[in-house]
């Protein structure tokens, strides 16, 4: 066994622990014919019972830390285990055609899963999910293997999958899960973005961990250099602990911070914001010292549900989003689903390139009465604090006067209503689209504002798939193709008297930072986590000297040109 | 034997939530209990057998109670169904 594994470096941090594989064991089996079906049906009860011991563990640990609300699922499946109807079809299939349990379960639940899979309604579709999952719970009990149960961990933990979805993220406890290593994705995939909000430390990328590793082994991870230890020595631990005690010291330097406003060496401004995905990030928010929110991803609010969410629903969570930042700007992205992000209610049509296909505005205005609902509850919303509403990957001023003016028909709805609006939103775009940063000069006559998202932008300058591995090397923020677009941007807006901001991946890096001053970028959107280090890189930073390196930068022919332009310039000018 | 009808005033139909304590309060009374809906008998007990029957919001659906503490049962399903503003 190797002593390390590299991967990439996803959410700084360095983190102790056993491995837990969130890994599924081997559940095949053969159908056999059996001599004793009393035995049989005696084993089948007791995996019942196992099971049921199991989840309602689980339901209570859940409840416990998270709430009735995401335990409610572990109520349904309870109920699933207790179905007379059900396990009296098991019995009779092992007593009358003499089957092993396995294959008598299997075949019962399989007739229910398709009856439930066939039904119109997609809530009733979900619903089959949930008998595969008990299925597969008590089928593991018979075979005499366990099912990872991340709500259970109840020791320091490190995770190890192939990949983390939405939801097991969801489980993750931080008291227990002291950080993550997966197998596949990238700085932006969705398990690196939720360790950066989550505050603890992740690699991704590293290929071979789910197979490297063993259930228990002991792992150290190094969040800074996207290092795995595998069964550290003594020694080897001596010297981590040191490295985090020294992280920890620099953490609490950074967050004396926490009050200031950001302003460079030389008395030049700039706003800190974070990038949130739900209310429950408000809090790491303010605690790192967000001057503001400056991505508010709605799409989560989607994701997490298995309908589309009411207007009652999203209204409430604005709501604390809103109230829980205390008049300090919040920026809210309409609805940015499609590409990489599916909503399995919403039944789009499979597409050969989802990333330049049916996605985000495009989408809404497709979904026309999704669209409205959303910009209905944030209306409404908009008197509970200070509202920005920023719409999602316009590519034409049609595009943005469209949606604007679908916005205004739904205020104007509401006023009519009688009930009141916010008088003074800032209504801006975002920046991802080549189109539009070329055509930024006529854009920033209309627009109030607008937020560059890098991830997007990158890909589609140099139109390479951020999903796909092997074209990861076009992803290049120091090119100096991006840097003529991001001034081309920030001129745009300035020359208008409106601002510019940025809430890709970018705003956060400490190296992108002096270039971004320098560009003249005004507010800075970043993963919570990022921001204290951020604004103590800023104060130390020379506004003019950026600008000069910026104007170089821009000059220069490669990423590697550029690169080498910060590593010499900026620490001469520290 | 007692019956009687209901309609579903649940904006979500009786799926989800009230589908769970629907079989919940069921399965505290020894009574056989059935649902008629569409022509189509279930076992109230079971949940599978419950939703698969996908009732919407609007329907009408007859319960069906037999056994010695069906006085007790019909009392307790019309007071879930009152109180969590499931059907009437």
């Amino acid at each position: 066994m190797p002593v390390s594994l590299h991967g990439i470096a996803a959410s700084n941090g360095y983190a102790f622990g056993k491995a837990y594989k969130l890994i599924e064991p081997d559940l095949s089996f053969e159908k056999t014919t059996i001599e004793n079906s009393d035995e049989e049906i005696q084993r089948f009860h007791e995996a019942i019972k196992n099971a049921k011991k199991e989840l309602a563990k689980i339901r209570e640990k859940v409840t416990n830390e998270q709430g009735e609300e995401n335990a409610a699922i572990f109520d349904a499946h309870l109920l699933v285990l207790d179905d007379p109807e059900l396990i009296s079809t098991i019995e009779n299939k092992i007593n009358e055609e003499k089957v092993n349990a396995e294959s008598a379960l299997r075949e019962t639940t399989d007739t229910y899963i398709q009856m439930f899979e066939q039904l119109e309604n997609e809530y009733m579709r979900e619903r089959a999910a949930d008998i595969k999952d008990v299925t597969k719970r008590v089928l593991a009990h018979l075979l005499g293997e366990t099912l990872p149960n991340p709500g259970l961990i109840a020791e320091e933990t490190i995770l190890i999958a192939v990949d983390l979805t939405p939801s097991d993220t969801a489980q993750i406890n931080k008291q227990f899960v002291k950080g993550f290593v997966t197998d596949i994705g990238g700085r932006t995939s969705h398990s690196a973005i939720m360790a950066r909000s989550l505050g603890i430390p992740a690699i991704v990328g590293t290929k071979t961990i789910s197979s490297t590793i063993q259930q228990g082994d002991n792992l150290i991870i190094d969040g800074m250099n996207g290092e795995v230890i595998i069964h550290p020595t003594d020694e080897v631990q001596e010297i981590y602990k040191e490295k985090m005690t020294k992280f920890q010291a620099q953490q609490a330097e950074w967050a004396l911070l926490k009050d200031e406003p950001t302003i460079s060496h030389d008395d030049h401004k700039v706003e800190l914001a974070a990038n949130i995905g739900s209310p429950q990030d408000v809090e790491s928010a303010i605690n790192n010292g967000a001057e503001g929110i400056g991505l508010y991803r709605t799409e989560f609010l989607y994701m997490e549900s298995t309908s589309l969410p009411t207007e009652e629903e999203q209204f409430q969570a604005y709501k604390v989003v809103l109230q829980g930042m205390n008049e300090k700007p919040v920026i809210v992205r309409t609805l940015d689903i499609g590409g990489d992000k599916q909503l399995p209610y919403l039944e789009l049509p499979e597409e050969m390139n989802p990333f330049l296909g049916l996605r985000a505005i495009r989408l809404a205005f497709e979904k026309i009465d999704v669209f409205r609902t959303q910009l209905r509850a944030l209306l409404r919303a908009s008197t509970f604090g200070h509202v920005k509403i920023m719409f999602p990957m316009i590519a034409t001023l049609d595009e943005f006067r469209k949606a604007k003016a679908i916005l205004l028909e739904e205020k104007e709805k509401l006023t009519d209503e009688g009930i009141s609006v916010s008088e003074n939103i800032e209504v801006g775009i975002m920046v991802e689209i080549p189109s539009t940063a070329i055509l930024a000069d006529e854009f920033a006559k209309e627009v109030d504002f607008f937020s560059i998202g890098t991830n997007d932008l990158i890909q589609y300058t140099f139109a390479a798939d951020r999903m796909n591995e092997s074209v990861a090397y076009l992803y290049q923020p120091y090119h100096p193709a991006i840097l003529r677009l991001v001034k081309l941007v920030i001129d745009a807006a300035h020359k208008e008297g409106k601002w510019a901001g940025m809430c890709g991946e970018m705003a956060g890096d400490p190296n992108a930072i002096p270039l971004l001053l320098g560009l003249g970028l005004d507010e800075f959107s970043m993963s919570a986590s990022s921001i204290l280090q951020a604004r103590s890189q800023i104060k130390q930073l020379d506004q003019k000297a950026m600008r000069k390196l910026a104007e170089k930068a821009l000059q220069l022919q490669t990423s590697e040109d550029v690169k080498k332009l910060l590593e010499t310039e900026v620490k001469a000018t520290k | 034997m007692i019956t009687r009808q209901f309609t579903i005033t649940a904006e979500v139909g009786l799926h989800a939530r009230p589908a769970t304590q629907l079989v919940q309060e069921a399965s505290r009374y020894s009574s056989h209990i059935e649902l008629e809906y569409n022509e189509k008998k279930v076992n109230v007990k079971s949940i599978m057998g419950v939703m698969s029957l996908g009732i919407a919001q609007g329907a009408t659906f007859s319960i069906i109670i037999d056994g010695h503490d069906e006085e007790e049962a019909m009392k307790g399903i019309e007071a879930l169904f009152t109180n969590e503003g499931i059907a009437e």
